[in-house]
C-alpha cells in the first residue's frame, strides 16, 4: 500500500515562500512525475513527503495515516537522491544491506534480500565492489537497489538520471519504468526533463513557483494543456505560441500550435517562411523559420521532406489540435 | 520539532570550545590591560600602583622602543619579500615536468618542519659562523674576509634565518593554487597567441593573487612574534639591533621583571596585530561564502 | 604543442629544480652529516665526507638525557592534540551539519584568538602560571598547546566534514538510521581521514612551538624546543653533538611532515587555499 496525500502543504524558508499551498492526492502503485523548471519548488516538495523538511503548515497522509511530525525513517519511504548518496565506505552489499541492517533484520534475510535485489539490478558481481569503482549506472542501481530492499510503501526519486550521459539516461528510464511494473509501487519521482515526465508518468505534476498548474497523464497534457506555462513546457520541440492578428480571428489572445501539428508543403499554404536551421534526425527534421506577418516558427516534417537553409516553405495549421488561450494565458475551451 | 532539538544539541556541542576559547582570550587580556595601567615590579611585587599612563609614556618614549617597532617592520616585509617571490619562482619552477618531483617537493618543504631553536642554530653555528661556517669556508675559497654575519647584519642574518624558514610554506601554498589552474585555459591563452611572459602576467598572477594574500597575512601574523629565532642568535643584540616588538616585551618582562611596561608594549602589540588580522579575516572570511 | 613537452625543456627543469631543492635541505643535510663526524672534523672545515661515528649520538644522550625532552615533546604534541581533538570534534560538527545564521561569525571570531600575539599575554599568562604552579609542568603546558591549536583544529575539522555530502546524511535518515547509528555506520568511517589529517598537523604544530614551551618550562617539562634552546649559551667545539641532538629533535616530525603536505596547506590557511 502507498498512498500519499497532501493536504494545504506550504513551504516557508525564512522570507521566501517556496510552497504557498498545495493539494495533491497520490493513488497506490502510481508512477507520479514532478515536473517543472528548476527552483519551482519540485524538490522541495518531494522532501516535505520524504520527512526531510518539515512542513510550515498543512498535512501530509500516507495510507491515511498522517506523518507531517514523523521522522524521515518511520514513513516507509525509500529515496534514491541525485548524487546517488552511497555510502563511500562500504562496499556494494553492505550499501544496499544498511536500512536492513537499520531495521535489525536477521542476517540471513538480509543476505538473501541483497542476492535477490543484487540479482535483479544485475550487480552481482559487483557485490564486494566499493562505490568509487562502479560506473554512473551501476552506482545508481545500487542506489535503487538500497531503496528496493526495504520493500517500501513507495520510492522518491529526487532527479535520478541527471548525472548520467543522454545513453545511459534513456536505458535507464526503461529499468525504472520496467521495475515500477513489476513492483507496483507507488514511485513518485522529480525530474526538470519533461521527455522523462512523459515517458515515465502514470501521472505528471506540472509546478510553476510553488504552485501546481495542471495534474494529469501524460497525453492529457499534451492534448489539452490548462494554460500558456504547461502548453511551452510539454512537448519537444516547444510549442509556437501565435499573437495578433492570427490568434484574434480564432477568437483568442495567444494561438497555440505544435510543430507537429503544422501542415508543410513547398508551394502553397496560409503562411510563408524561410529556413533559417534545418536540423535533420533522420526519421524527423526541425525546421526554424522566419515567418513573414508571425515571427520565429518551429515545424516538424518528414525526413525526407527535404528543405535547407533559405529554402521557401509553406505552412497549414491543423485547426483541429489548434490550442487558443485567453490575455490571463488560460486554455480557450473549444 | 526534530530541528529544535538539533538546533539545541548543536549548541551543547559548541560550547566547550567556545568557552574555552572566550576564557583564553578575555583572561589573559583584561588581566594584561590592567597591568598596563600598574607600576607593577616582579622584584618588589608589594608595592603596586596605578600609574595611569606612564608605562605607556614609558615604552613610547624609550628609543629601543621604536627600533624595535623598525626591526619588526624589517623582518616581516623582508621576510615577505623574499619569500613571495621566492615561493613564485620555486613554484612555477615545480610546476614544469621534471624528474624526480616527489623528492624535489620534500626537499623543499623540509625546512618548513624544523623546529624554529633548530634552525636558528644550524644556522648560527654551521652556516653563518664567521670560523667555522660554510659562508666563512666559502668567502675564504674566493679569497675573501669571512663576514661576522651576527655581529655585522644581526638583523639581515635573522631575516634570513627566518625566511628559510618560510619559503617552503609560501611555496607549497602558491604551486598548490598554481595546480589547480585550469590547463584548458592555459591552452586557450596559448592558442591566443600569448608568450610565457604574457600568460604569466594576465593568466597565472591574477589566478595567484588571493593565494599570495593569504600567504602574506598568515605569515605576518607568525613573523611579528618571531621570538626563538632571536634568543638562540643574537639574543636581541648588539644592543638593541635586532630586538624586535616581541623580543622587547620579553626582555622587559622577564629579564626587567618589570610586568607593567612589558603589559604596555603587550597592548601595543595587540593593537598591531589586530590591524593585520583585520584584512586576514577578510580574505579568509570571503573563502566561506563561496 | 605544449603538452608535448621536449626532453630538452624537462632536463633543463629538472637540473634548476634539483639545484634549488638542495641548496634548500642543505642546511638541514650538513646538520645530519655533521652529526656523525667527530668534533675535530666539525669545525675543520667544509667536508661532506664525515667519518661515520655514532658517538654524539650516543654522547647526546649520556650527557644530556635526551630521552627526556624527547619524551616531553612526544607526551606535550599527542597530548594536547588529542585534548584538542576531543573539544573541537563535537564543535566542528554541529557548525558543519547543523550551521546557523552565527555559524561563520563563529568561525572567524575563533580564528582571530590566533591571531593574538602570544607575548602581548606572556605577562599574564606567566604570573598565572605562577601562582597555580604550573610553571615547568606538562599539564600547564599540555593545556596551553591545546588552547593556541584550538582553533586551527576546529577549523580544519569543519573543513573536512562541510565536505561530506549532506544528501548521504539523509539517505542513512531515510534508511532507518538514528542519531547514534548514522554517527557510528557512516559519518565516523566518513571523517576518520579528516580527523587523521588533522591529528598529524597538529602534532606537528606543536612539536615546533617555540615560545610557550620555552618561556613555561625549565626542566622537567622542557621539550625539546627548550632543550636545544638550551645550547645556544655555551659557544665551543660541541658542534657535532648539537647536530646529533638537532637531527633526532626534527627527524620525527619532518617523516611527518612529508606524508601530510597536502593537508599542510589546506590547514595552515584556513580552507582557503586547497
Amino acid at each position: 500500500m502507498g498512498s500519499i496525500t497532501l493536504q494545504k502543504v506550504s513551504k516557508v524558508f525564512g522570507e521566501a515562500k517556496v510552497i504557498p499551498s498545495i493539494d495533491l492526492e497520490i493513488t497506490d502503485g502510481e508512477f507520479v512525475v514532478f515536473v517543472g523548471p528548476s527552483g519551482c519548488g519540485k524538490s522541495t516538495l518531494l522532501r516535505l513527503i520524504a520527512g526531510l523538511e518539515d512542513v510550515s503548515g498543512g498535512h501530509i497522509l500516507i495510507d491515511g495515516k498522517d506523518v507531517t511530525q514523523s521522522a524521515p525513517a518511520e514513513r516507509g519511504l525509500a529515496m534514491v537522491f541525485q548524487s546517488y548518496a552511497l555510502y563511500p565506505h562500504m562496499s556494494v552489499r553492505n550499501n544496499i544491506a544498511f536500512p536492513l541492517k537499520m531495521a535489525k533484520m536477521e542476517k540471513s534475510a538480509i543476505d538473501k534480500k541483497v542476492t535477490d535485489a543484487a540479482r535483479v539490478l544485475n550487480l552481482t558481481d559487483y557485490l564486494e565492489r566499493r562505490p568509487s569503482q562502479l560506473s554512473g549506472g551501476q552506482r545508481q542501481r545500487v542506489a535503487i537497489g538500497r531503496a528496493i530492499v526495504r520493500e517500501p510503501s513507495a520510492f522518491l526519486f529526487d532527479e535520478p538520471l541527471s548525472n548520467l550521459d543522454a545513453a545511459l539516461r534513456g536505458t535507464m528510464r526503461l529499468e525504472i519504468s520496467d521495475l515500477h511494473h513489476q513492483l507496483k509501487t507507488t514511485m513518485v519521482y522529480v525530474t526538470h526533463d519533461q521527455v522523462e515526465a512523459m515517458t515515465m508518468a502514470d501521472k505528471i505534476v506540472v509546478l510553476n513557483r510553488g504552485n501546481i498548474e495542471q495534474v494529469g497523464s501524460p497525453l492529457d497534457l499534451y492534448r489539452s494543456p490548462r494554460n500558456l506555462f504547461v502548453a511551452g513546457f510539454i512537448g519537444s520541440p516547444h510549442m509556437n505560441f501565435v499573437d495578433g492578428a492570427y490568434a484574434q480571428s480564432k477568437n483568442a489572445k495567444t494561438a497555440g500550435i505544435r510543430p507537429e501539428h503544422l501542415n508543410l508543403s513547398k508551394d502553397s499554404g496560409i503562411w510563408r517562411g524561410t529556413v533559417k536551421v534545418a536540423e535533420h534526425l533522420g526519421a524527423d527534421t526541425f525546421l526554424h523559420l522566419d515567418v513573414e506577418g508571425i515571427g520565429q516558427i518551429t515545424a516538424r516534417c518528414d525526413g525526407e521532406f527535404g528543405a535547407y537553409h533559405g529554402d521557401t516553405v509553406y505552412m497549414t495549421p491543423d485547426e483541429a489540435k489548434l490550442h487558443r488561450f485567453d490575455d490571463k494565458g488560460l486554455a480557450l475551451k473549444a | 520539532m526534530a530541528t529544535q532539538n538539533t538546533k539545541t544539541l548543536a549548541r551543547l556541542m559548541m560550547a566547550p570550545s567556545v568557552l574555552l576559547l572566550l576564557i583564553w582570550m578575555i583572561v589573559p587580556l583584561a588581566m594584561t590591560l590592567w597591568f598596563s595601567f600598574q607600576n607593577y615590579n616582579l622584584l618588589d611585587p608589594s608595592n603596586v600602583s596605578f600609574t595611569g599612563l606612564f608605562n605607556y609614556e614609558f615604552f613610547y618614549t624609550d628609543p629601543a622602543f621604536f627600533q624595535s617597532i623598525w626591526n619588526t617592520l624589517v623582518i616581516v616585509g623582508g621576510v615577505l619579500l623574499i619569500t613571495v617571490i621566492g615561493g613564485i619562482a620555486i613554484a612555477l619552477l615545480l610546476d614544469q615536468p621534471i624528474f624526480g618531483q616527489g623528492i624535489v617537493r620534500i626537499l623543499i618543504i623540509s625546512p618548513f618542519f624544523v623546529m624554529p631553536p633548530v634552525a636558528a642554530l644550524v644556522w648560527k653555528n654551521m652556516i653563518m659562523n664567521p670560523s667555522y661556517g660554510v659562508f666563512a669556508d666559502i668567502s675564504r675559497f674566493f679569497g675573501l674576509r669571512p663576514v661576522d654575519w651576527f655581529a655585522q647584519y644581526p638583523l639581515f642574518s635573522i631575516v634570513v634565518i627566518v625566511a628559510w624558514q618560510w619559503l617552503p610554506f609560501a611555496t607549497l601554498i602558491l604551486l598548490t593554487a598554481l595546480q589547480s589552474l585550469d590547463g584548458e585555459q592555459k591552452e586557450a591563452a596559448e592558442m591566443d597567441g600569448a608568450n610565457f611572459l604574457n600568460r604569466f602576467v594576465y593568466l597565472v598572477l591574477p589566478h595567484l593573487a588571493r593565494s599570495i594574500t593569504v600567504v602574506i597575512l598568515i605569515q605576518t601574523i607568525f613573523l611579528l612574534g618571531v621570538y626563538a629565532e632571536i634568543l638562540v642568535t643574537t639574543n636581541g643584540g648588539p644592543g638593541y639591533a635586532s630586538t624586535n616588538l616581541a623580543f622587547l616585551i620579553y626582555r622587559t618582562a622577564l629579564l626587567g621583571y618589570d610586568v607593567g611596561g612589558a603589559s604596555a608594549g603587550g597592548i601595543i602589540a595587540v593593537v598591531l596585530a589586530n590591524i593585520v588580522a583585520f584584512f586576514l579575516m577578510r580574505a579568509v572570511g570571503k573563502n566561506l561564502d563561496r | 604543442m605544449a603538452r608535448n613537452v621536449t626532453t630538452k625543456h624537462k632536463i633543463t627543469a629538472t637540473v634548476a629544480a634539483w639545484i634549488v631543492a638542495l641548496i634548500i635541505f642543505f642546511p638541514i643535510l650538513y646538520t645530519i652529516i655533521t652529526s656523525i663526524k667527530t668534533e675535530p672534523e666539525a669545525i675543520a672545515g667544509f667536508s661532506l665526507w664525515p667519518s661515520g661515528t655514532f658517538e654524539n649520538y650516543i654522547t647526546v644522550q649520556t650527557q644530556r638525557d635526551y630521552l627526556k625532552p624527547f619524551m616531553n615533546s612526544v607526551i606535550l604534541s599527542v597530548g594536547s592534540t588529542i585534548l584538542a581533538l576531543i573539544i573541537a570534534i563535537p564543535s566542528a560538527w554541529a557548525m558543519a551539519f547543523s550551521p546557523t545564521k552565527r555559524t561563520k561569525d563563529i568561525l572567524m571570531w575563533m580564528l582571530s584568538t590566533k591571531m593574538m600575539p602570544a607575548v602581548a599575554v606572556l605577562v599574564p599568562i606567566y604570573l598565572l602560571f605562577r601562582d597555580f604552579g604550573l610553571l615547568d609542568s606538562r599539564i600547564g603546558l599540555t593545556v596551553m598547546l591545546t588552547l593556541i591549536n584550538l582553533p586551527i583544529v576546529v577549523w580544519m575539522l569543519y573543513t573536512y566534514f562541510r565536505e561530506i555530502p549532506g544528501e548521504i546524511l539523509e539517505a542513512a535518515r531515510m534508511d532507518g538510521a538514528g542519531l547514534w547509528q548514522e554517527i557510528v555506520y557512516v559519518l565516523t568511517p566518513m571523517a576518520v581521514p579528516g580527523i587523521a589529517s588533522t591529528l598529524l598537523l597538529n602534532i606537528i604544530l606543536a612539536w615546533n612551538e617555540s615560545f610557550w614551551t620555552i618561556r613555561l618550562s625549565t626542566t622537567n617539562a622542557a621539550p625539546l624546543t627548550a632543550f636545544i634552546a638550551s645550547f645556544s649559551s655555551p659557544q665551543g667545539l660541541f658542534w657535532a653533538k648539537l647536530s646529533a641532538a638537532s637531527t633526532m629533535a626534527i627527524a620525527p616530525i619532518l617523516i611527518l611532515g612529508w606524508f601530510s603536505q597536502k593537508q599542510l596547506v589546506r590547514g595552515l590557511t584556513f580552507g582557503a587555499v586547497k
